[in-house]
């Protein structure tokens, strides 16, 4: 957690749960869930953006962490 | 500011149908044109291409006749008064473009100079084939305004009249020329600027919250005020049916309640739509009806007829659509029988037969193969009948 | 990020299939406009029929759903009547290439200052998996059961032959390279034109055995590279990969079309003029 950023999921409720974050997360961290992403691993996240940019339906974001 | 090339001091020129077009548009305040050459409308398109730029205005040639109405549109959303013009066959390219305007409520002018058809036809002969293409010719239900100038004169004041009208009404307006009014030569008079009534598009007022602002406001008018595009309004405009908001929501009742309104936003205001003239007298029998240039045979028919005592006087359509319906109605009342000459197989008297429902009886005279109507055709129809 | 700022939040979920790139193409766009310094109250944003169309519904600026195919001739009315804003499209392949060919073409040539995003998922999504003029030989499509005997458009080098100055390609795998294109597009004074590869699993990804999102954006990154390492390339590896970047930039802002309609202007009012 080096640059105090991590993935949060904004709008569970636009989630159609394609798996393409799931396929660019670095550290693996996201899982396709029951109906919509899932974080499996906050703790790993780097912040890197690539779920964020790439996911179509604008349902996650990047956001300063609380903890630092 | 340059303005016009024909000076706006009422004088008068010799021009022809065509310019008197350009020249009625130029005074209703229309900065834009785009279209495609096709005969016998082209020397619309020379005539803006040479004075728009004089007032600043543009002029856009296009790829083809669909991209000329589409660009027509899209200028009337950005704020300007615009037209377009073209003949039969350029029409019906047009059509779906002219039903996504009525659709929006794009106020803008269409000029259909109309040659015989189908198809290529004859492309240099007057036809009046057009009238149920202008009224039926897009997909789905809906209103239409279409003006039809006999002369010149009159195309020129119908130009300006059919620009106050769209933008009035938020309403696509034709402009129904014919061949031989398009390349007839005539003396007009221009009216000086100060004479002629302008009409301007509603607007949202000044203290209007773009967050609170209904593109498609259910208004006691029933028409909506039109933000240009790009004074921050951030509206939708979709060929969907869409709510006051804009956007569509595909429900049934939302499209039934835009139905009514497109349809009642003029019907509630024919007095201001239905344009005629006529001269009918009290003990005259017969009434010829007429629009466009089949009018002027119609009138010299009545007027020599009248000179050797036949009871018979004429009535001209210059809105032909929507139909003047309880006028032709109340004329049916009048005489015992209407006579309808028209260039083309008989468009216009199935709607004259309906208001009539009876009461006269209707008569055509038809010629649709490029020829006009000769007023002995009409006055020999007349003498049969009285 | 603003980004929230250009999209209409309450219109959202979009009406999209899961794992449409469609999304993301909006994603990367609206993160190029953040960076542009466009004002968002001057920009139009204008769409045809089909899935791209519903692009304009999502996007807060004004919007113009337009008719299938006119997205661009109606954008040219809109320049040409306000030459100050910003004018951008949003079609797709079948809407922008087959239909909207012509004005596609025409608007190139004219230099006219536009910005258009196509959305290239090779197929007509929105009436169930026709096949478009971007759909390659041998595919299968709903009207190609037997597979497709047309050849498909290599666009960038379409709108090159028609005067295009601004020619990028980009791909829905690489979002932060779709961003980088889109802004480049929009600041370029001129027509520019941003071929956007983008993922249709259900109407085209069921019917040619492709799988899912994923797999989908596994296959676009293995048949496309950078345009300089494809231009090191020998002819025959040319053909078998589609080069992704800026393609093609031409700067001069004089040759747009708006730019020298004011000369005529000028022209038309200098003395002695006709």
């Amino acid at each position: 957690m080096a640059r105090g950023e991590r993935i949060e999921i904004e709008h569970p409720d636009w989630c159609k749960n394609c798996g393409i974050c799931v396929s660019v997360c670095p550290t693996d961290i996201l899982i396709k869930g029951k109906k919509i992403v899932e974080i499996f691993d906050l703790e790993k996240c780097i912040g890197c953006h690539n779920c964020e940019l790439i996911c179509p339906d604008f349902v996650l974001k990047v956001v300063a962490s609380d903890e630092d | 500011m340059k303005t016009k090339i024909f000076k706006p001091e009422k004088r008068a020129v010799l021009l022809q149908g065509d310019q008197a077009v350009v020249e009625g548009a130029l005074a209703a305040g229309v900065e834009f044109f785009a279209g495609y050459p096709i005969t016998p409308a082209s020397e619309i398109a020379e005539g803006f291409a040479r004075e728009l730029p004089k007032i600043g205005g543009k002029f856009l040639q296009m790829e083809d006749e669909i991209a000329g109405m589409a660009a027509v549109v899209g200028a009337s959303l950005a704020g300007k008064k615009s037209i377009t013009a073209t003949s039969g066959p350029g029409f019906a390219l047009k059509q779906e473009n002219l039903g996504f305007a009525t659709m929006v409520e794009a106020p803008l002018v269409v000029v259909n100079v109309q040659r015989v058809g189908p198809s290529t036809g004859l492309p240099t002969s007057p036809s009046q084939g057009d009238l149920m293409q202008t009224r039926w010719g897009r997909n789905g239900d809906q209103e239409i305004i279409a003006l039809a100038p006999a002369s010149v004169a009159e195309s020129y004041e119908l130009t300006i009249k059919a620009v106050n009208l769209s933008e009035k009404f938020r309403q696509p307006v034709v402009l129904l020329l014919d061949e031989v009014i398009g390349h007839l030569r005539e003396k007009i008079y221009l009216n000086d600027s100060e004479e002629i009534e302008i009409i301007n598009r509603k607007r949202p007022t000044a203290d209007q919250d773009p967050k609170s602002y209904l593109p498609y406001q259910q208004t006691d008018d029933l028409i909506p005020p039109m933000a240009d595009y790009g004074s921050g309004f951030k509206y939708h405009t979709s060929g969907l049916f869409h709510d006051q908001s804009g956007f569509p929501d595909g429900k049934k009742e939302t499209a039934k309640l835009m139905q009514d309104r497109l349809h009642n936003k003029l019907h509630n205001n024919l007095e201001q739509i239905i344009f005629y003239q006529k001269d009918i007298r009290n003990d005259d029998r017969v009434a010829v009806l007429s629009y466009g240039s089949t009018a002027r045979t119609a009138i010299s028919a009545v007027n020599t007829g009248r000179k050797d005592n036949l009871k018979a006087g004429w009535f001209k359509l210059q809105t032909v659509w929507p139909f003047a319906e309880r006028e032709v109605a109340k004329l049916a009342a009048q005489v015992e029988t209407i006579i309808v000459p028209e260039l083309n197989q008989g468009q216009l008297i199935r709607e004259v037969e309906r208001a009539v429902a009876g009461q006269a009886r209707v008569l055509g005279i038809n010629s649709y193969a490029g020829e006009l109507i000769k007023p002995e055709a009409i006055r020999d129809l007349m003498e049969e009948v009285l | 990020m603003e980004t929230e700022k250009y999209l209409r939040m309450d219109k959202l979920p979009h009406i999209w299939c899961p794992g449409c790139g469609h999304g993301t193409i909006l994603n990367s766009f609206i993160r190029a406009f953040t960076e542009s310094d466009l004002d968002q109250d001057k920009t139009v944003v204008i769409s045809g029929i089909g899935c791209s169309g519903r692009a304009t519904g999502y996007l807060n600026f004004d919007t113009l759903h337009t008719t299938h195919g006119r997205a661009i001739a109606f954008a040219t009315g809109v320049k040409m009547a306000n030459p100050n804003l910003n004018v951008i499209v949003m079609t797709g392949d079948g809407d922008g290439t087959a239909i909207g060919g012509n004005h596609l073409i025409h608007a190139a040539r004219r230099n006219i200052d536009l910005t258009v995003i196509l959305f290239n998922n090779q197929i007509y999504g929105m009436t169930g998996g026709q096949f478009s003029p971007m759909t390659p030989p041998s595919d299968m499509a709903t009207t190609a059961p037997y597979g497709n005997i047309d050849q498909n458009f290599d666009l960038a080098q379409l709108v090159e032959g028609a005067g295009g100055t601004f020619i990028a390609r980009g791909a829905t795998f690489d979002p932060r390279q779709l961003k980088r294109l889109y802004l480049a597009a929009l600041k370029h004074k001129g027509f520019s034109f941003v071929e956007s590869f983008s993922q249709c699993p259900v109407s085209y990804g069921r019917q040619n055995g492709s799988g899912d999102a994923v797999e989908m954006l596994k296959s676009q990154k293995k048949n496309t590279v950078d345009f300089k390492k494809w231009q090191q390339l020998s002819t025959e590896k040319k053909q078998l990969l589609y080069p992704l970047g800026i393609l093609k930039e031409v700067d001069s802002p004089e040759s747009e079309y708006t730019v020298r309609y004011k000369k005529i202007i000028a022209k038309a009012n200098q003395e002695g003029a006709l």
